[in-house]
């Protein structure tokens, strides 16, 4: 897990006397915090008035959501902690989306709610809401800040738990009194966390040398990969495991990234969108190796059929995964890379050319396809980014069909390239996430690929980033339609296109309305042109293309179908 | 089938709601729940009776251990424990049958708490097939009103819940 990379001075500090908000503000920068996203109000006045002259940055969103994936998205950037803040009542459940986003994908994350003043609360008081009562489902933990002289210690706990184990989202509800006091006394700074054992660090040894000789006994294994490989920052020893037992590997949408997808063991992505060839494999494996990843049903397809042949080895570092959706019959706790690193010495070189020439036999027969005939094929603009970029660009998506066609043509090298809502499936993610991943890396390329569905949602925080002087980029993959219920509608609901006709306003007049420059894009013959204007531009650039209205992604598992059973696109 | 899980917690407002919260999420039955203080003031026990498979309970207490405010967890099945439930039990009883309601009460070794003209209240307390005995048994009289804590448990011997678990 991430480490902490600046010492805790807490200790040496002189807390008496201080202000709740002086507090707050000095606990967020010991705890290495230099950005922060989010939205003032009435409760947070104290705190805002510290932040004012504060060395942490604060970004104005124009939504408590936006704010949130931002600081979502800078986490799963840089691998650091996000951290986000709003006030009560509506700025708090603008949060939930946000949190809940995080907290399917086990992203680090802080957020701050104010309160109304704790005399107040549970009378309906203006803008108040049970904050730590809604969000508990949707975060790793929560915590309401009843007296100035735990708030020190309350952060610093958020903190540990949001960055450690299995990361997750954790809540901070301060009431406004809280803030305004003034501490009496030296504070108690220490940890009280008696029932928080993360899980990490190394595996049990037993286990590990049990797991690695399924491996050498196996004679058809396949590596499936989670985003647990790239929380653990796992991927290099995750490689070499692959390489030297020369083992298949495939990851999920979490996992893109932590296997060079140009690597000739790389199966791409598995499950419900991913390659014919990963999902053959993975049926057709008699050992799979799952690393940091869930076996969730739009990876597994029915899960009665789901690998029936395979030995199933299931390290990860929540044990409460393990034997969740499938029975495993070796489970490894721990951390990712320390495990890998541990059954390293243990993995014998492997041949295994019989599994390795029936894999190309079916890359060859299930390629991943499209024409680029007629009008522009989103395929082809994930394609094209993919290569104008040298696959090394910080890609943000929104969620549906244009999600699944850039998991699937970007072609992905590094860790942390793709920042995409998996677990909850949020759309309206990508604006947002594109420009909370740029405040982390404010020297890479980051492109948001969008649907013109997800892009209408959230793309009000163009103006964040515009304001910001950001370099972002913005890709509308517009076709008229929210895609993805479309294609379901085509395929399983008799072509009866229900609520998914999407009429879209002009994308480029309301990108120069923000001030960000902005092209529409028709005819492939401009494409690759617009695309290098894109890159090539100094500010913020919205990039609306226009493409074929019935693609569909393919190959497709239809829901509740075996991982094998793959309806294809027209071309396979 | 039944479990008996025994878990302690930390002693705060919330702590309820987080267990109880994640046992609605992921659409666990709970039997019975009660939470009661321990010999140190910082914890709780919450001793939750929950009826599944083996598979369903060995999630339910991973999911329980991962709750930051739950400090251990403990499955009671399968191991050398005492198991009781307390009971409040108002039968209706008109004179001529009391003593015939009262000589069941002796032989189940439970407690006359209080009389009216007409009914009499049991205190009862022992395994739940005990007490469902008892309530089999004088539900022909008429039971007026029925109160029970749920189960609560502890294991046998010099070894206490702390010591079970894997440090």
């Amino acid at each position: 897990m991430t480490k902490k990379t600046k010492k805790d001075d807490t200790k040496a500090t002189n807390f008496s006397g201080m202000s709740g908000a002086k507090v707050f503000e000095k606990m967020l920068r010991d705890q290495g915090v230099e950005v922060l996203f989010g939205y003032p109000g009435g409760v947070l006045l104290p705190i805002f008035d510290e932040l004012h002259d504060s060395k942490i940055k604060f970004i104005l969103t124009r939504h408590e959501q936006g704010a949130c994936h931002m600081a979502d998205a800078y986490a799963r950037s840089t691998g650091k902690t996000g951290t986000v803040i709003a006030t009560s009542g509506p700025g708090a459940t603008n949060l939930i989306t946000g949190l809940a986003t995080a907290n399917m994908d086990s992203v680090p994350m802080v957020a701050i709610t104010g309160q109304v003043k704790s005399s107040l609360i549970g009378n309906d008081a203006f803008q108040e809401a049970d904050v730590t009562g809604i969000t508990r489902p949707v975060t790793k933990h929560n915590f309401l800040v009843k007296d100035v002289k735990d708030l020190g210690r309350i952060i610093k706990e958020a903190f540990y738990i949001a960055s450690s184990g299995r990361p997750g989202p954790v809540l901070v509800d301060i009431p406004v009194d809280a803030t305004t006091a003034l501490l009496d006394g030296e504070p108690d700074m220490e940890m009280a966390l008696p029932g928080y054992k993360p899980r990490g660090g190394k595996g049990n040894e037993r286990q590990i040398k049990l797991a690695a000789k399924a491996i050498n006994d196996a004679e058809r294994p396949v590596l499936y990969v989670g985003g647990g490989v790239i929380l653990s920052g796992a991927s290099d020893v995750l490689r070499e495991v692959a390489i030297k037992g020369n083992i298949p590997t495939t990851t999920t949408l979490m996992g893109l990234g932590a296997f060079d997808e140009s690597h000739p063991l790389s199966l791409k992505m598995l499950g419900m969108h991913g390659t014919a060839y990963a999902n053959h494999a993975v049926q057709a494996c008699d050992c799979l190796i799952s690393v940091g990843a869930r076996f969730e049903d739009r990876v597994t397809g029915d899960l009665t059929k789901f690998a029936p042949h395979a030995k199933i080895i299931h390290l990860d570092i929540d044990p409460a995964s393990i034997s969740k959706n499938v029975m495993v019959d070796i489970p490894l706790v721990g951390d990712a890379k320390c495990i890998l690193e541990q059954m390293l010495p243990h993995i014998k070189d492997g041949k295994r050319e019989a599994w390795i020439k029936q894999i190309d036999g079916w890359k060859k027969k299930f390629p991943l396809t499209y024409k680029a005939e007629g009008k522009i094929k989103p395929q082809e603009v994930c394609e094209m980014l993919g290569k104008l970029t040298d696959h090394d660009a910080i890609i943000a998506t929104g969620v549906g069909q244009h999600q699944m066609w850039t998991a699937q043509f970007y072609g992905w090298k590094k860790p942390r390239q793709i920042i995409t809502s998996g677990g909850l499936g949020t759309m309206g993610f990508g604006v947002p996430a594109a420009i909370g991943a740029q405040f982390g890396n404010p020297d890479k390329l980051v492109v948001d690929i969008d649907g013109d569905g997800s892009f209408s949602m959230t793309m009000v925080e163009i103006i964040t980033s515009v304001q910001n002087n950001l370099p972002t980029k913005f890709i509308v993959l517009d076709n008229d339609y929210l895609g993805m219920v479309r294609q379901w509608q085509q395929l399983f609901y008799n072509k009866r296109y229900s609520a998914t006709p999407h009429k879209c306003p002009d994308f480029t007049l309301i990108a120069k309305g923000f001030g960000a420059e902005a092209r529409t894009v028709t005819d492939r013959s401009e494409l690759e042109d617009a695309m290098k204007e894109m890159i090539n531009s100094k500010g913020t650039y919205v990039l609306h293309v226009r493409v074929e209205p019935e693609e569909n992604v393919f190959p497709m598992v239809a829901a509740g179908k075996a991982l094998d059973d793959m309806i294809h696109g027209e071309l396979i | 089938m039944k479990h008996v899980i025994s878990a302690i917690v930390q002693n705060e407002s919330g702590v309820l709601a987080h267990v109880a919260g994640m046992f609605a999420a992921r659409g666990y039955n709970i039997d019975s729940l009660v939470v009661g203080r321990t010999e140190d003031e910082r914890f709780s026990r919450m001793t939750i009776v929950v009826i599944g498979d083996d598979r369903i309970l060995e999630q339910v207490r991973k999911q329980l251990e991962k709750l930051i405010t739950v400090v251990r967890v403990r499955d009671f099945l399968g191991a050398d424990c005492l198991l009781r439930d307390l009971m409040l039990i108002r039968v209706h009883a008109l004179p001529d049958k009391r003593t015939e309601i009262t000589s069941l009460v002796d032989l189940f070794r439970g407690r006359v708490v209080d009389v009216s003209k007409s009914s009499i209240m049991v205190e009862l307390a022992g395994t739940e097939e005990k007490l469902e005995a008892f309530i089999d048994l004088v539900r022909p009289y008429g039971i007026r009103e029925l109160a029970r804590t749920g189960v609560i448990a502890m294991q046998r011997g010099q070894t206490t819940t702390s010591d079970n678990e894997e440090k």
